[in-house]
């Protein structure tokens, strides 16, 4: 992978962490996803989809619950 | 096709319009009229105009000397003087009110005596120099000494005088000759009226009456910032451009459209042959009626700078010689290099940048060269890095991307809530009718790490200033929503009528928590509970409460929570949909709304529609006949990650520095060096095209034809006023670069490429030139074919149907002080330079601004040992570099303020590659910091003269050569 995974992993949390104004991962998790989806290149879900294959446990629980939702990237739905 | 036409001479009515504001009544509506007769002539006039107006009106030009339409009428020349049937004596028409039935003669063998008399006296003490005067041509006083038949002066000349007063040339781009001066006022009520600043003031009594600046100091001295309205207004030589005195008069005009900031002031430019003379500010202009600042009407000087290039460059490797070669060769050398590099590296391994600064039709042309041409959608702009979260924050709680009302609009605020800006170093036309607001009683506050001037001027002083920590900013608008619901201070009836209610159920239940309270947020942001709880019911409980925001709120870790904080606050208030209200950013750049309008963010189309939407998709596809990719491509920061990563390799940058302006400035060098294709489109060989391959040199707004839109929506016309000088259209390079690299793109002119947007985009339905050039100006959005423009938004119902209230909890930048960085760096602009400087820096008004100045509170000076003037070294976790300390007490104990305007001072090697979590917008406003004293540049800065120098050698032969 050429992008840089562990700047790719902050700015996701920090997206989740701007979305977490409830306790409701589930909901939080649809709209980081929703997010990511709207708005990063294909390129850089399939990182962080990577990212949560390789070593899910240091992301969030609602930031891992968003990466199975992401659109178009290898290993949908893997984890 | 010119659609264009030169102008005549503006006409000045003498007394202002009665304004209807234009936001009230929506443009629309007849005021009353009354039916007076002018010298025999029966003619309805609107109601509250003066006679003299009336006259004018009906083609009777009474003469005048202290009186312009710009300006409060004052009654003090005694020339305007008629007889009106029924009243005793000669009242001025100026001061005198038109009423039904009034029987007016405006000139009777009586009134020309006493007018004679009164010139008389004027001229027995001007010198008779006329013939070699600046102002021949152009003045007042000699018109109208024609007028009133002057013939002698029986008084002579040899009495008591002025005319042995010396000239003040201190001011950079304007003369003052007080000998010239016939004390008409015109210039003080100017300085008060239109600018605001009360520099200038009538000194003395009867005949030692004179105008000075300041406290009679010289003008560069004094207070005076430059924006010209006082030399605009002098009917003589006395105040009057050095730009006049060195060519002459200007023999023609053409309308068109500042290049600088957001606020998007009309003009005239006047010109003598292809030589432009000077730039006056249009009274017609709908965004700024007759005012201007320092940059629009006098820094132009950068479009003929010896550092313009004219010739395309190319080379193969920055370590290179530039080669000056000709248009084809440069266009087929680019085009065959991004190909080149597609067919290597993949087709999304390109991309391109626009540029707010350019035109809309430039803009549209190269986000269309890279989705069509290219094939992919890594496309975005510099607004990425100043008001995207404008764009994300409005679209979700409001439904569109844009300011909300007209600038007129504050005419009518009774409460202005200025947050993160700074408008009259930065947006300074609009911050002097902001401040004429404030001089006619509306409350102020202002959200600011810094006491900046609206904190206190003259005239002006803000009822709270919440002098916030930097980063605290949602922290702050949370805890005033909360006392707004806490106190009952909503509008209740507003979100039951306008918003969704089970969002606002949520945002409520939300807000209401303690944690967001004044009280649990003090320790966060530094304001006290008590002022924020009585900002709330001041913004709450005003009647119209407006709110004016910068890029204090944008770039910051939290910019688009933020923007959405404020569309809360102000739904909750029910401050949107009238005039007098809203929620506006001020916008930096000329063009920063049309850049986005255009459809230059990498996940949308044109007028905000999202790529992954079908319809919208298959109207672009149909109309450009290729397929379009519907996932969003990279922007601006992930272009440089990728290229770091290796996967990035070619970028088309149109008239935008990142070099200079983007964060983390050795991250940016390392992205750009590690690509194989730069090609920069700009005036001059700048900090970025020291990484180019390829140079394409464009054109000053004064070389085009286009529209830029405005902070308000305002799409405006731009006019060419001389041929460019490279010799090419830069809507034409663009095209020639898709053509050559196999995707077909041609125009004859710009107005097809606005027709083609018009065709595509809703909210410009109906814009072309031909209504550009009918109406002056035409603010989006544009539902059919017959509108005229929406200078208020949200009117009846919000675009996205009801207004949804977004939860805005407030997460804490990961950029805080700690024991290694204990201070935090913020960053703003100063009034007499532009964004990297590349213009301001190549116009005189460089004098005013020789460096960028670290302010530093005298508290942490002292116990660094910094003193006023001396070096400080200031590193960050990104960098580190040298700048010269002022110590002022205008920012806070543990902030520091500076300006990026050169290029040498690297402040952005300061900032980090931190960013807003929802548009990747940089945290430029919030930097963890050391400071320290020192006697040498930082390593940085000696790497940068190194090369600066090199690159320089580099392009001597070529530019030598062409």
């Amino acid at each position: 992978m050429t992008v840089d995974a562990a700047k790719l992993v902050r700015m996701a949390e920090q997206i989740t962490a701007n979305m977490a104004y409830t306790d409701d991962v589930e909901l939080v998790a649809a709209r980081v996803a929703d997010h990511l989806n709207r708005f990063w290149d294909p390129r850089m879900r399939q990182a962080m989809a990577e990212v949560a294959n390789g070593d899910a446990d240091q992301l969030s629980p609602a930031l891992k619950a968003a990466v199975r939702q992401l659109h178009g990237v290898a290993g949908e739905g893997a984890l | 096709m010119n659609l264009y036409y030169r102008v005549g001479a503006e006409r000045d009515l003498g007394t202002p319009a009665v304004i209807a504001n234009s936001a009230a009544k929506g443009g629309a509506g007849a005021a009353p009229t009354v039916n007076v007769e002018i010298d025999g002539r029966s003619v309805a006039v609107p109601e509250g105009i003066s006679v003299m107006r009336a006259a004018a009106l009906a083609g009777a030009n009474i003469p005048k000397l202290c009186a312009t339409e710009d300006l409060a009428a004052f009654g003090s020349c005694r020339l305007c003087l008629v007889t009106i049937e029924g009243r005793k004596g000669y009242p001025a028409s100026c001061t005198t009110l038109v009423e039904e039935g009034m029987v007016v003669h405006t000139q009777t063998p009586r009134l020309a005596e006493l007018r004679r008399n009164v010139m008389e006296l004027y001229i027995s003490d001007h010198p008779l120099d006329c013939l070699t005067c600046a102002a021949n041509g152009d003045c007042e006083l000699q018109d109208m000494a024609g007028a009133v038949g002057l013939r002698t002066v029986r008084y002579g000349y040899d009495g008591a005088h002025h005319l042995d007063k010396p000239k003040d040339e201190s001011a950079l781009y304007f003369s003052f000759d007080p000998a010239k001066c016939i004390v008409c006022s015109r210039c003080v009520r100017a300085c008060e009226e239109q600018q605001g600043t009360y520099a200038l003031t009538i000194n003395g009594r009867g005949f030692d009456s004179e105008v000075v600046a300041s406290q009679n100091d010289a003008f560069i001295d004094s207070e005076c910032v430059s924006c010209g309205a006082c030399v605009k207004a002098c009917p003589t030589a006395t105040l009057i451009e050095k730009s006049v005195i060195e060519h002459g008069q200007p023999e023609s005009a053409v309308i068109t459209t500042c290049a600088y900031c957001g606020v998007g002031c009309s003009f005239r430019a006047e010109t003598q042959g292809g030589q432009l003379v000077r730039m006056v500010p249009n009274r017609d202009g709908h965004a700024n009626h007759g005012h201007a600042c320092v940059k629009g009407r006098f820094a132009f000087g950068y479009a003929t700078h010896q550092d313009r290039i004219t010739t395309p460059l190319v080379r193969d490797s920055i370590d290179d010689e530039w080669q000056a070669v000709g248009w084809d060769e440069a266009i087929r050398t680019a085009a065959e290099r991004l190909q080149a590099i597609q067919a290597r590296y993949g087709r999304k391994s390109i991309g391109g940048v626009t540029s707010s600064r350019c035109t809309n039709e430039e803009v549209y042309v190269v986000q269309k060269f890279v989705r069509a041409a290219a094939g992919n959608n890594n496309v975005d702009t510099c607004a990425r890095v100043c008001h995207s979260p404008t764009g994300y924050g409005l679209k979700t709680t409001l439904g569109e991307s844009a300011g909300t009302q007209n600038f007129d609009s504050v005419l009518e605020a009774d409460v202005i809530m200025v947050i993160g800006a700074n408008p009259t170093e930065a947006h300074p036309v609009f911050a002097s009718a902001m401040k004429r607001r404030l001089h006619q009683g509306a409350g102020l506050i202002v959200v600011d790490p810094r006491a900046i001037d609206l904190v206190q001027s003259p005239h002006v002083r803000a009822d709270y200033h919440l002098q916030l920590k930097p980063g605290a900013n949602v922290a702050v608008i949370n805890a005033l929503a909360h006392a707004v619901i806490d106190e009952g201070l909503e509008d209740e009836a507003y979100i039951r009528a306008r918003c969704d209610l089970e969002a606002y159920r949520i945002w409520r239940a939300f807000i209401s928590e303690a944690r967001n309270s004044p009280e649990a947020t003090e320790a966060l942001s530094g304001v006290p509970a008590a002022q924020v709880r009585a900002a709330a019911r001041l913004y709450a409980g005003a009647g119209n409460g407006a709110i004016y925001y910068g890029l204090g709120v944008t770039e910051h870790s939290q910019g688009s929570t933020m923007v959405m904080g404020i569309a809360n606050l102000a739904m909750a208030t029910g401050n949107l949909g009238r005039p007098g209200v809203g929620v506006n950013p001020l916008r930096g750049q000329n063009n920063v709304q049309g850049a986005c309008d255009m459809g230059s963010f990498p996940h949308e189309l044109t007028g905000y529609r999202h790529l992954s939407d079908e319809a919208t998709r298959r109207l672009f596809e149909a109309e450009w006949q290729v397929a379009l990719d519907p996932e969003p491509g990279y922007r601006i920061p992930n272009m440089f990650d990728a290229a770091i990563g290796g996967e990035f390799k070619g970028l088309y940058v149109q008239g935008e520095d990142f070099a200079q302006s983007d964060p983390d400035t050795q991250h940016v060098y390392a992205a750009l060096s590690a690509m194989e294709c730069v090609i920069v489109q700009d005036l001059f060989l700048n900090e970025t095209a020291k990484f180019a391959h390829v140079f394409l040199p464009g054109c000053s707004f004064l070389e085009k034809d286009g529209t830029f839109t405005n902070a308000e929506r305002r799409i405006s016309p731009v006019r060419k006023v001389i041929a460019p000088l490279s010799g090419m259209d830069e809507w034409d390079i663009t095209c020639r670069l898709a053509t050559a690299m196999g995707y077909e793109m041609r125009y004859s002119h710009p107005s097809e490429i606005m027709d083609e947007i018009a065709r595509l985009t809703p909210t410009f339905r109906g814009v072309s030139y031909a209504k550009l050039a009918e109406l002056g100006s035409i603010q989006w959005p544009c539902r059919d074919e017959a509108s005229a423009g929406t200078p208020l938004m949200h009117v009846d119902e919000f675009v996205r149907g009801k207004g949804y209230f977004a939860p805005t909890p407030y997460v804490p930048t990961d950029e805080r002080a700690n024991a290694r960085y204990p201070l935090l760096l913020t960053t703003g602009r100063v009034l007499s330079q532009y964004n990297v400087g590349a213009q301001t820096r190549r116009t005189g008004a460089v004098a005013y601004h020789r460096e960028d100045i670290l302010e530093i509170h005298p508290t942490d000076a002292q116990v660094r040992g910094i003193v006023d003037g001396s070096w400080v070294g200031l590193k960050s976790r990104a960098g580190e570099t040298v700048l010269r300390a002022k110590v002022t007490e205008r920012v806070q104990p543990g902030v520091l303020y500076t300006t990026f305007h050169h290029p040498e001072s690297g402040a952005n090697v300061i900032t980090t590659d931190n960013s807003d979590w929802a548009t990747n917008c940089p945290e430029y406003k919030v930097t963890a910091v050391q400071a320290y004293p020192v006697s040498r540049p930082s390593e940085w800065q000696e790497m940068f003269h190194r090369f600066t120098a090199a690159q320089q050698q580099l392009s001597e032969q070529a530019l030598s050569e062409a």
